[in-house]
Protein backbone atom coordinates (compact mmCIF):
# COMPACT_ATOMS: atom_id res chain seq x y z
CA UNK A 1 0.00 0.00 0.00
CA UNK A 2 1.04 3.64 -0.82
CA UNK A 3 1.91 6.15 1.90
CA UNK A 4 1.27 9.79 2.20
CA UNK A 5 3.36 11.80 4.37
CA UNK A 6 1.18 12.22 7.11
CA UNK A 7 0.90 8.24 7.52
CA UNK A 8 3.29 8.62 10.59
CA UNK A 9 1.02 11.55 12.09
CA UNK A 10 -2.29 9.32 11.86
CA UNK A 11 -0.37 6.56 13.63
CA UNK A 12 0.82 9.16 16.57
CA UNK A 13 -3.58 9.90 16.29
CA UNK A 14 -4.27 6.36 16.67
CA UNK A 15 -5.91 5.83 14.05
CA UNK A 16 -7.51 3.23 12.23
CA UNK A 17 -6.31 2.63 9.12
CA UNK A 18 -8.14 1.31 5.83
CA UNK A 19 -7.04 0.67 2.30
CA UNK A 20 -8.22 3.36 0.30
CA UNK A 21 -7.44 3.84 -3.73
CA UNK A 22 -4.36 1.95 -2.73
CA UNK A 23 -3.30 4.24 -0.13
CA UNK A 24 -3.19 3.36 4.03
CA UNK A 25 -5.60 6.43 5.27
CA UNK A 26 -7.18 6.67 7.88
CA UNK A 27 -11.27 5.91 8.36
CA UNK A 28 -11.65 7.76 11.53
CA UNK A 29 -9.49 7.95 15.06
CA UNK A 30 -11.49 6.49 17.35
CA UNK A 31 -15.36 7.44 16.44
CA UNK A 32 -16.53 9.17 13.11
CA UNK A 33 -19.58 10.68 14.54
CA UNK A 34 -17.15 12.81 16.85
CA UNK A 35 -15.15 14.13 14.14
CA UNK A 36 -18.13 15.01 12.17
CA UNK A 37 -19.20 16.73 14.93
CA UNK A 38 -16.08 18.79 15.15
CA UNK A 39 -15.89 19.57 11.61
CA UNK A 40 -19.68 21.11 12.18
CA UNK A 41 -19.16 23.04 15.40
CA UNK A 42 -15.36 23.69 15.41
CA UNK A 43 -12.62 22.95 13.18
CA UNK A 44 -11.14 19.33 11.73
CA UNK A 45 -8.07 18.02 9.41
CA UNK A 46 -8.71 15.35 6.63
CA UNK A 47 -5.55 14.30 4.86
CA UNK A 48 -6.48 14.28 0.90
CA UNK A 49 -2.98 13.92 -0.61
CA UNK A 50 -4.30 10.72 -2.12
CA UNK A 51 -5.67 12.94 -4.43
CA UNK A 52 -4.51 14.24 -8.18
CA UNK A 53 -2.49 17.55 -8.68
CA UNK A 54 -1.64 17.84 -12.32
CA UNK A 55 -0.14 21.42 -13.03
CA UNK A 56 -0.78 22.83 -16.82
CA UNK A 57 1.07 25.46 -18.49
CA UNK A 58 2.05 26.16 -21.97
CA UNK A 59 0.59 29.27 -24.48
CA UNK A 60 -2.47 26.99 -25.13
CA UNK A 61 -3.29 26.19 -21.83
CA UNK A 62 -6.83 27.25 -21.41
CA UNK A 63 -7.76 26.52 -25.31
CA UNK A 64 -7.07 22.77 -24.16
CA UNK A 65 -9.33 23.33 -20.69
CA UNK A 66 -12.16 24.60 -22.73
CA UNK A 67 -12.60 21.83 -24.65
CA UNK A 68 -11.85 19.12 -22.32
CA UNK A 69 -14.17 20.15 -19.32
CA UNK A 70 -17.74 20.99 -19.40
CA UNK A 71 -17.54 24.29 -17.15
CA UNK A 72 -15.59 27.44 -18.98
CA UNK A 73 -12.39 28.39 -17.73
CA UNK A 74 -12.21 31.50 -18.97
CA UNK A 75 -14.75 32.56 -16.61
CA UNK A 76 -11.72 32.88 -14.43
CA UNK A 77 -10.38 35.59 -15.71
CA UNK A 78 -12.70 38.31 -14.55
CA UNK A 79 -12.08 37.13 -11.15
CA UNK A 80 -8.01 37.16 -11.00
CA UNK A 81 -4.99 35.03 -9.91
CA UNK A 82 -6.44 32.29 -7.40
CA UNK A 83 -10.09 31.39 -8.94
CA UNK A 84 -11.50 28.07 -8.52
CA UNK A 85 -13.61 26.38 -10.85
CA UNK A 86 -15.47 23.02 -9.84
CA UNK A 87 -16.30 21.09 -13.23
CA UNK A 88 -16.71 17.89 -14.99
CA UNK A 89 -14.40 16.05 -17.35
CA UNK A 90 -17.05 14.95 -19.84
CA UNK A 91 -16.72 11.76 -22.39
CA UNK A 92 -17.89 12.07 -26.12
CA UNK A 93 -20.78 10.08 -24.94
CA UNK A 94 -21.57 12.80 -22.12
CA UNK A 95 -20.80 10.69 -19.40
CA UNK A 96 -18.63 12.16 -16.52
CA UNK A 97 -14.63 10.82 -16.48
CA UNK A 98 -14.44 12.86 -13.58
CA UNK A 99 -14.97 15.76 -11.32
CA UNK A 100 -12.43 18.14 -10.38
CA UNK A 101 -11.37 21.70 -9.17
CA UNK A 102 -9.72 23.99 -11.49
CA UNK A 103 -7.43 26.78 -10.26
CA UNK A 104 -5.93 29.58 -12.84
CA UNK A 105 -2.48 30.17 -11.38
CA UNK A 106 0.15 33.03 -11.84
CA UNK A 107 2.13 30.77 -14.19
CA UNK A 108 -0.37 28.02 -14.76
CA UNK A 109 -3.58 25.99 -14.45
CA UNK A 110 -3.72 23.49 -11.35
CA UNK A 111 -6.11 20.74 -11.03
CA UNK A 112 -7.31 19.04 -7.88
CA UNK A 113 -9.08 15.59 -9.21
CA UNK A 114 -9.93 12.08 -7.38
CA UNK A 115 -7.40 9.39 -6.85
CA UNK A 116 -9.66 6.56 -8.04
CA UNK A 117 -9.89 8.01 -11.32
CA UNK A 118 -5.81 9.25 -11.33
CA UNK A 119 -4.49 6.73 -14.49
CA UNK A 120 -7.55 7.37 -16.34
CA UNK A 121 -7.81 10.98 -16.06
CA UNK A 122 -4.00 11.18 -16.55
CA UNK A 123 -3.90 9.35 -19.83
CA UNK A 124 -7.48 11.09 -20.92
CA UNK A 125 -5.26 14.60 -20.28
CA UNK A 126 -2.46 13.89 -21.81
CA UNK A 127 -3.74 12.32 -25.05
CA UNK A 128 -6.14 15.75 -25.62
CA UNK A 129 -3.05 17.80 -24.94
CA UNK A 130 -1.14 16.28 -27.60
CA UNK A 131 -2.80 18.59 -30.06
CA UNK A 132 -1.94 21.43 -27.96
CA UNK A 133 1.20 23.71 -26.61
CA UNK A 134 0.64 22.45 -23.18
CA UNK A 135 3.29 20.90 -20.49
CA UNK A 136 1.29 18.23 -17.93
CA UNK A 137 2.97 17.32 -15.02
CA UNK A 138 1.79 15.36 -11.91
CA UNK A 139 2.60 16.94 -8.55
CA UNK A 140 3.69 13.51 -6.60
CA UNK A 141 5.77 16.34 -4.77
CA UNK A 142 3.08 18.12 -3.00
CA UNK A 143 0.53 16.80 0.05
CA UNK A 144 -2.99 17.93 0.64
CA UNK A 145 -4.65 18.97 4.26
CA UNK A 146 -8.10 19.82 4.02
CA UNK A 147 -9.24 21.74 6.97
CA UNK A 148 -12.80 22.04 7.39
CA UNK A 149 -15.05 24.01 10.33
CA UNK A 150 -16.47 27.39 11.10
CA UNK A 151 -13.24 27.80 12.84
CA UNK A 152 -11.23 26.68 10.74
CA UNK A 153 -9.55 29.66 9.30
CA UNK A 154 -8.96 31.33 12.22
CA UNK A 155 -7.35 28.41 13.79
CA UNK A 156 -4.90 27.97 10.92
CA UNK A 157 -4.28 31.75 11.25
CA UNK A 158 -3.23 31.43 14.66
CA UNK A 159 -0.69 28.53 13.86
CA UNK A 160 0.24 30.50 10.81
CA UNK A 161 -0.05 34.12 12.02
CA UNK A 162 2.34 35.95 9.08
CA UNK A 163 -0.50 35.50 6.75
CA UNK A 164 -3.52 36.04 8.90
CA UNK A 165 -4.16 39.21 6.62
CA UNK A 166 -4.68 36.86 3.64
CA UNK A 167 -6.60 34.14 5.25
CA UNK A 168 -9.24 36.81 6.29
CA UNK A 169 -9.15 38.29 2.58
CA UNK A 170 -9.59 35.17 1.12
CA UNK A 171 -12.71 34.99 -0.81
CA UNK A 172 -14.48 31.63 -1.32
CA UNK A 173 -13.57 29.83 -4.53
CA UNK A 174 -10.51 31.78 -4.47
CA UNK A 175 -6.84 30.71 -3.30
CA UNK A 176 -3.32 32.30 -2.49
CA UNK A 177 0.10 30.95 -2.54
CA UNK A 178 2.48 31.89 0.62
CA UNK A 179 5.89 31.10 1.15
CA UNK A 180 5.83 27.83 -1.10
CA UNK A 181 2.49 26.87 0.53
CA UNK A 182 -1.16 26.73 -1.81
CA UNK A 183 -3.95 27.71 0.66
CA UNK A 184 -7.55 27.33 -1.30
CA UNK A 185 -10.74 27.91 0.27
CA UNK A 186 -12.44 25.17 -0.92
CA UNK A 187 -13.38 21.97 0.36
CA UNK A 188 -15.62 18.83 0.67
CA UNK A 189 -17.54 19.62 3.86
CA UNK A 190 -20.46 22.27 3.43
CA UNK A 191 -18.30 24.25 6.23
CA UNK A 192 -16.23 27.19 5.72
CA UNK A 193 -12.35 26.38 5.29
CA UNK A 194 -9.23 25.66 3.31
CA UNK A 195 -7.49 23.29 1.48
CA UNK A 196 -3.68 23.79 1.84
CA UNK A 197 -1.45 22.05 -0.75
CA UNK A 198 2.41 21.71 0.90
CA UNK A 199 5.55 20.06 -0.09
CA UNK A 200 5.91 16.57 0.98
CA UNK A 201 9.08 17.43 3.63
CA UNK A 202 6.15 20.26 5.33
CA UNK A 203 3.78 18.05 6.12
CA UNK A 204 4.63 16.71 9.61
CA UNK A 205 5.39 20.24 10.70
CA UNK A 206 1.55 21.71 9.64
CA UNK A 207 0.12 18.43 11.14
CA UNK A 208 2.16 19.31 14.40
CA UNK A 209 1.20 23.18 14.52
CA UNK A 210 -2.49 22.19 13.88
CA UNK A 211 -2.82 19.81 16.25
CA UNK A 212 -1.47 22.49 18.70
CA UNK A 213 -4.32 24.89 17.83
CA UNK A 214 -6.98 22.20 18.90
CA UNK A 215 -7.68 21.08 15.06
CA UNK A 216 -9.35 17.52 15.43
CA UNK A 217 -7.89 14.75 12.89
CA UNK A 218 -10.66 13.52 10.82
CA UNK A 219 -10.81 10.70 8.61
CA UNK A 220 -12.42 8.84 5.67
CA UNK A 221 -15.76 7.70 7.00
CA UNK A 222 -16.56 11.53 8.74
CA UNK A 223 -15.52 12.94 5.22
CA UNK A 224 -18.64 10.45 3.44
CA UNK A 225 -21.01 11.83 6.30
CA UNK A 226 -20.47 15.45 5.89
CA UNK A 227 -20.23 15.41 2.11
CA UNK A 228 -23.41 13.82 1.96
CA UNK A 229 -25.53 16.01 4.30
CA UNK A 230 -23.62 19.17 2.35
CA UNK A 231 -25.32 17.29 -1.23
CA UNK A 232 -22.08 16.81 -2.59
CA UNK A 233 -21.48 14.07 -5.02
CA UNK A 234 -18.95 10.88 -4.68
CA UNK A 235 -17.58 10.01 -8.27
CA UNK A 236 -18.21 5.99 -8.30
CA UNK A 237 -21.49 6.00 -6.95
CA UNK A 238 -23.22 9.35 -7.00
CA UNK A 239 -21.79 9.33 -10.96
CA UNK A 240 -19.55 7.54 -13.08
CA UNK A 241 -18.73 7.39 -16.88
CA UNK A 242 -22.05 6.06 -18.17
CA UNK A 243 -24.47 9.34 -16.16
CA UNK A 244 -24.71 12.14 -18.05
CA UNK A 245 -24.53 15.59 -15.75
CA UNK A 246 -28.18 16.05 -16.14
CA UNK A 247 -29.21 13.20 -14.09
CA UNK A 248 -27.02 13.24 -11.40
CA UNK A 249 -27.70 16.89 -10.55
CA UNK A 250 -24.31 18.57 -12.43
CA UNK A 251 -26.14 20.37 -15.14
CA UNK A 252 -24.79 23.46 -13.26
CA UNK A 253 -21.56 22.84 -13.89
CA UNK A 254 -22.11 22.50 -17.40
CA UNK A 255 -21.71 25.88 -19.44
CA UNK A 256 -23.46 26.90 -22.53
CA UNK A 257 -23.12 30.45 -22.69
CA UNK A 258 -20.79 30.60 -25.30
CA UNK A 259 -22.36 28.58 -28.08
CA UNK A 260 -19.21 28.81 -30.25
CA UNK A 261 -17.26 26.99 -27.47
CA UNK A 262 -16.52 23.07 -28.58
CA UNK A 263 -15.87 20.70 -25.32
CA UNK A 264 -15.95 16.47 -25.23
CA UNK A 265 -19.35 15.19 -24.73
CA UNK A 266 -21.59 18.53 -25.77
CA UNK A 267 -23.45 17.42 -28.98
CA UNK A 268 -24.44 14.04 -26.93
CA UNK A 269 -25.00 16.42 -23.68
CA UNK A 270 -27.55 18.76 -26.33
CA UNK A 271 -29.36 15.80 -27.39
CA UNK A 272 -30.23 14.38 -24.10
CA UNK A 273 -31.12 17.96 -22.18
CA UNK A 274 -33.80 18.08 -25.08
CA UNK A 275 -35.11 15.23 -23.90
CA UNK A 276 -36.35 16.55 -20.98
CA UNK A 277 -37.82 12.68 -19.93
CA UNK A 278 -34.68 11.74 -18.23
CA UNK A 279 -33.93 10.84 -14.23
CA UNK A 280 -33.40 13.68 -12.20
CA UNK A 281 -30.88 13.64 -8.70
CA UNK A 282 -33.17 14.36 -5.78
CA UNK A 283 -32.00 13.72 -1.59
CA UNK A 284 -33.75 11.19 0.03
CA UNK A 285 -34.92 10.92 3.97
CA UNK A 286 -35.50 7.53 5.94
CA UNK A 287 -38.75 8.30 8.23
CA UNK A 288 -38.03 5.93 11.03
CA UNK A 289 -35.11 3.66 11.71
CA UNK A 290 -32.10 2.51 9.58
CA UNK A 291 -29.22 2.88 7.25
CA UNK A 292 -29.98 4.03 3.09
CA UNK A 293 -27.79 2.41 1.41
CA UNK A 294 -26.34 2.22 -2.53
CA UNK A 295 -28.08 0.28 -4.69
CA UNK A 296 -31.56 0.03 -2.61
CA UNK A 297 -34.56 0.28 -4.92
CA UNK A 298 -36.97 3.01 -4.83
CA UNK A 299 -40.79 2.18 -5.09
CA UNK A 300 -43.32 5.27 -6.13
CA UNK A 301 -46.76 3.74 -6.07
CA UNK A 302 -46.25 0.00 -7.31
CA UNK A 303 -42.93 0.45 -9.82
CA UNK A 304 -39.45 1.03 -9.62
CA UNK A 305 -38.64 4.41 -9.98
CA UNK A 306 -35.37 4.63 -9.10
CA UNK A 307 -32.24 3.35 -6.88
CA UNK A 308 -29.91 5.45 -3.78
CA UNK A 309 -26.43 6.08 -5.24
CA UNK A 310 -25.20 6.89 -1.71
CA UNK A 311 -26.53 6.83 2.05
CA UNK A 312 -25.65 7.03 5.32
CA UNK A 313 -26.34 7.88 9.10
CA UNK A 314 -26.30 11.71 9.16
CA UNK A 315 -24.78 13.24 12.71
CA UNK A 316 -26.67 16.32 12.22
CA UNK A 317 -30.14 15.10 11.47
CA UNK A 318 -29.61 12.45 13.53
CA UNK A 319 -31.38 10.16 10.56
CA UNK A 320 -30.56 8.25 7.52
CA UNK A 321 -29.92 10.57 4.38
CA UNK A 322 -28.81 9.58 0.79
CA UNK A 323 -28.54 10.91 -2.65
CA UNK A 324 -30.81 9.07 -5.06
CA UNK A 325 -31.30 9.16 -8.90
CA UNK A 326 -35.09 8.95 -9.49
CA UNK A 327 -37.35 9.13 -12.63
CA UNK A 328 -39.12 12.71 -12.89
CA UNK A 329 -42.21 12.88 -10.27
CA UNK A 330 -44.52 14.79 -8.68
CA UNK A 331 -44.35 12.87 -5.40
CA UNK A 332 -43.10 14.07 -2.28
CA UNK A 333 -43.22 10.78 -0.53
CA UNK A 334 -42.14 7.16 -1.51
CA UNK A 335 -40.70 3.73 -0.02
CA UNK A 336 -37.17 1.96 -0.33
CA UNK A 337 -36.36 -1.41 -0.23
CA UNK A 338 -34.27 -2.64 2.68
CA UNK A 339 -33.44 -6.08 2.86
CA UNK A 340 -36.95 -7.44 1.38
CA UNK A 341 -38.88 -4.53 3.82
CA UNK A 342 -40.57 -1.78 2.30
CA UNK A 343 -39.62 1.88 4.73
CA UNK A 344 -40.99 4.96 4.20
CA UNK A 345 -39.13 7.78 2.42
CA UNK A 346 -39.38 11.39 1.66
CA UNK A 347 -37.59 13.14 -0.70
CA UNK A 348 -35.83 16.62 -0.42
CA UNK A 349 -34.17 19.11 -2.40
CA UNK A 350 -29.94 18.94 -1.71
CA UNK A 351 -28.15 20.22 0.31
CA UNK A 352 -29.55 18.85 3.49
CA UNK A 353 -27.15 20.75 5.75
CA UNK A 354 -25.09 23.70 4.74
CA UNK A 355 -22.40 25.92 7.41
CA UNK A 356 -24.25 23.92 10.25
CA UNK A 357 -27.53 24.54 9.65
CA UNK A 358 -30.28 22.04 8.46
CA UNK A 359 -31.68 23.57 5.28
CA UNK A 360 -34.45 20.91 5.15
CA UNK A 361 -38.13 20.72 6.44
CA UNK A 362 -38.04 17.97 9.63
CA UNK B 1 -11.25 -7.23 29.02
CA UNK B 2 -12.60 -10.65 27.98
CA UNK B 3 -13.45 -12.09 31.48
CA UNK B 4 -13.73 -15.30 32.61
CA UNK B 5 -17.87 -14.93 33.36
CA UNK B 6 -17.95 -14.73 29.04
CA UNK B 7 -18.43 -16.85 26.45
CA UNK B 8 -18.64 -15.96 22.67
CA UNK B 9 -20.09 -17.06 19.29
CA UNK B 10 -17.61 -17.05 16.92
CA UNK B 11 -19.32 -14.12 15.12
CA UNK B 12 -18.43 -12.21 18.02
CA UNK B 13 -21.72 -12.19 20.73
CA UNK B 14 -20.73 -12.99 23.93
CA UNK B 15 -23.43 -14.34 26.83
CA UNK B 16 -23.11 -13.63 30.67
CA UNK B 17 -25.07 -16.54 33.04
CA UNK B 18 -26.11 -14.50 36.20
CA UNK B 19 -28.52 -16.96 38.43
CA UNK B 20 -31.56 -18.89 37.75
CA UNK B 21 -30.62 -19.37 34.32
CA UNK B 22 -30.62 -15.83 33.53
CA UNK B 23 -27.83 -14.76 31.07
CA UNK B 24 -27.27 -11.34 29.24
CA UNK B 25 -26.20 -11.37 25.97
CA UNK B 26 -24.65 -8.67 23.93
CA UNK B 27 -21.56 -8.18 21.12
CA UNK B 28 -17.73 -8.02 22.11
CA UNK B 29 -15.63 -5.02 22.17
CA UNK B 30 -13.69 -6.27 19.09
CA UNK B 31 -17.28 -6.42 17.06
CA UNK B 32 -18.01 -2.86 17.98
CA UNK B 33 -14.56 -2.22 16.83
CA UNK B 34 -14.85 -3.90 13.35
CA UNK B 35 -18.39 -2.11 13.00
CA UNK B 36 -17.81 1.51 14.07
CA UNK B 37 -20.29 4.07 15.02
CA UNK B 38 -23.42 2.03 15.90
CA UNK B 39 -26.60 3.75 15.13
CA UNK B 40 -29.82 1.34 14.91
CA UNK B 41 -30.57 -1.76 16.83
CA UNK B 42 -33.53 -4.13 15.84
CA UNK B 43 -34.12 -6.34 18.78
CA UNK B 44 -36.12 -9.43 19.69
CA UNK B 45 -38.91 -8.90 21.42
CA UNK B 46 -40.10 -9.45 25.20
CA UNK B 47 -41.65 -12.90 25.20
CA UNK B 48 -40.24 -14.23 22.29
CA UNK B 49 -38.42 -17.22 22.41
CA UNK B 50 -35.51 -18.10 20.13
CA UNK B 51 -33.11 -20.63 19.44
CA UNK B 52 -29.48 -20.93 19.77
CA UNK B 53 -27.69 -19.90 16.22
CA UNK B 54 -30.76 -17.83 15.54
CA UNK B 55 -30.84 -14.62 13.39
CA UNK B 56 -32.43 -12.39 16.62
CA UNK B 57 -31.46 -9.36 15.51
CA UNK B 58 -29.64 -6.54 13.84
CA UNK B 59 -26.89 -4.15 14.79
CA UNK B 60 -26.54 -1.33 12.31
CA UNK B 61 -23.40 1.09 11.95
CA UNK B 62 -22.54 3.47 9.51
CA UNK B 63 -20.86 1.59 7.64
CA UNK B 64 -22.66 -2.16 8.18
CA UNK B 65 -25.53 -4.03 8.78
CA UNK B 66 -24.85 -6.98 10.58
CA UNK B 67 -27.01 -9.71 11.80
CA UNK B 68 -27.42 -10.64 15.62
CA UNK B 69 -27.08 -14.17 16.71
CA UNK B 70 -28.15 -15.86 19.88
CA UNK B 71 -25.52 -18.06 21.66
CA UNK B 72 -28.27 -19.39 23.48
CA UNK B 73 -32.20 -20.95 23.75
CA UNK B 74 -34.70 -19.37 26.00
CA UNK B 75 -37.07 -17.14 26.51
CA UNK B 76 -36.45 -13.12 25.88
CA UNK B 77 -37.41 -11.27 29.14
CA UNK B 78 -35.97 -7.96 29.17
CA UNK B 79 -34.41 -5.43 26.07
CA UNK B 80 -32.26 -2.84 26.72
CA UNK B 81 -34.41 0.27 25.88
CA UNK B 82 -31.55 2.31 26.87
CA UNK B 83 -29.03 0.93 23.83
CA UNK B 84 -32.12 0.95 21.50
CA UNK B 85 -32.52 4.67 21.95
CA UNK B 86 -28.97 5.45 22.29
CA UNK B 87 -26.89 2.94 20.27
CA UNK B 88 -23.28 4.78 20.55
CA UNK B 89 -23.61 3.07 24.04
CA UNK B 90 -22.25 -0.43 22.41
CA UNK B 91 -19.66 1.55 20.77
CA UNK B 92 -18.36 2.75 24.64
CA UNK B 93 -19.58 0.12 26.56
CA UNK B 94 -20.25 -3.28 25.24
CA UNK B 95 -19.63 -5.44 27.83
CA UNK B 96 -21.83 -4.02 30.42
CA UNK B 97 -24.42 -0.75 29.97
CA UNK B 98 -24.46 -2.40 25.96
CA UNK B 99 -25.93 -5.29 26.90
CA UNK B 100 -29.00 -6.24 24.49
CA UNK B 101 -30.99 -8.84 25.28
CA UNK B 102 -31.89 -10.56 29.08
CA UNK B 103 -32.89 -14.20 28.46
CA UNK B 104 -34.38 -17.27 30.46
CA UNK B 105 -31.98 -19.59 29.33
CA UNK B 106 -33.88 -23.20 28.64
CA UNK B 107 -30.60 -25.34 28.03
CA UNK B 108 -28.01 -24.33 30.15
CA UNK B 109 -26.00 -27.23 28.40
CA UNK B 110 -25.95 -25.42 25.17
CA UNK B 111 -23.08 -23.02 26.95
CA UNK B 112 -20.94 -25.75 27.01
CA UNK B 113 -20.68 -25.60 22.80
CA UNK B 114 -19.22 -21.67 23.01
CA UNK B 115 -15.75 -20.59 23.23
CA UNK B 116 -14.27 -19.17 26.11
CA UNK B 117 -12.61 -15.99 26.70
CA UNK B 118 -9.26 -17.32 26.83
CA UNK B 119 -10.41 -19.00 23.12
CA UNK B 120 -11.99 -15.97 21.88
CA UNK B 121 -9.18 -13.63 22.71
CA UNK B 122 -6.79 -16.16 20.66
CA UNK B 123 -9.80 -16.13 17.73
CA UNK B 124 -9.56 -12.83 17.25
CA UNK B 125 -5.60 -11.91 17.29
Amino acid sequence: MLKTPFYDCHVNSNAKLVEFCGYSLPINYGSQIKEHEAVRNDAGMFDVSHMQIIDLSGSNTKDLLRLMLSNDVSKLDKHGIGKALYCAMLNEEAGVIDDLIVYLLEDKYRIVANSGTREKDLAWITSKAKDFDVTVTVRKDLAILAVQGPKAISKVAMARPDITKQLTDLKQFSSFTAHGCFYARTGYTGENGLEIIIPNEQAITLWQDLLNVNIAPCGLGARDTLRLEAGMNLYGHDMDENINPLVCGMDWVVDLNDPKRVFVGKDKYLQIKKQAQHQVQIGVILEGKGVLREGQKIIIGDKESGTITSGTFSPTLKSSIAIARVNNNNVSTAKVDIRGNLEPIRFVKLPFVRNGKILIEE
Amino acid sequence: MYGNDMKFLKSHEWIKLEQDNIAYIGISDHAQSLLGDVVYLELPKVGQHINMHDTIGVVESVKAASDLYSPASGEVIAINEEAVNNPSILNSDPHLSGWLIKIKLSKTSELEQLINATDYQNLIC
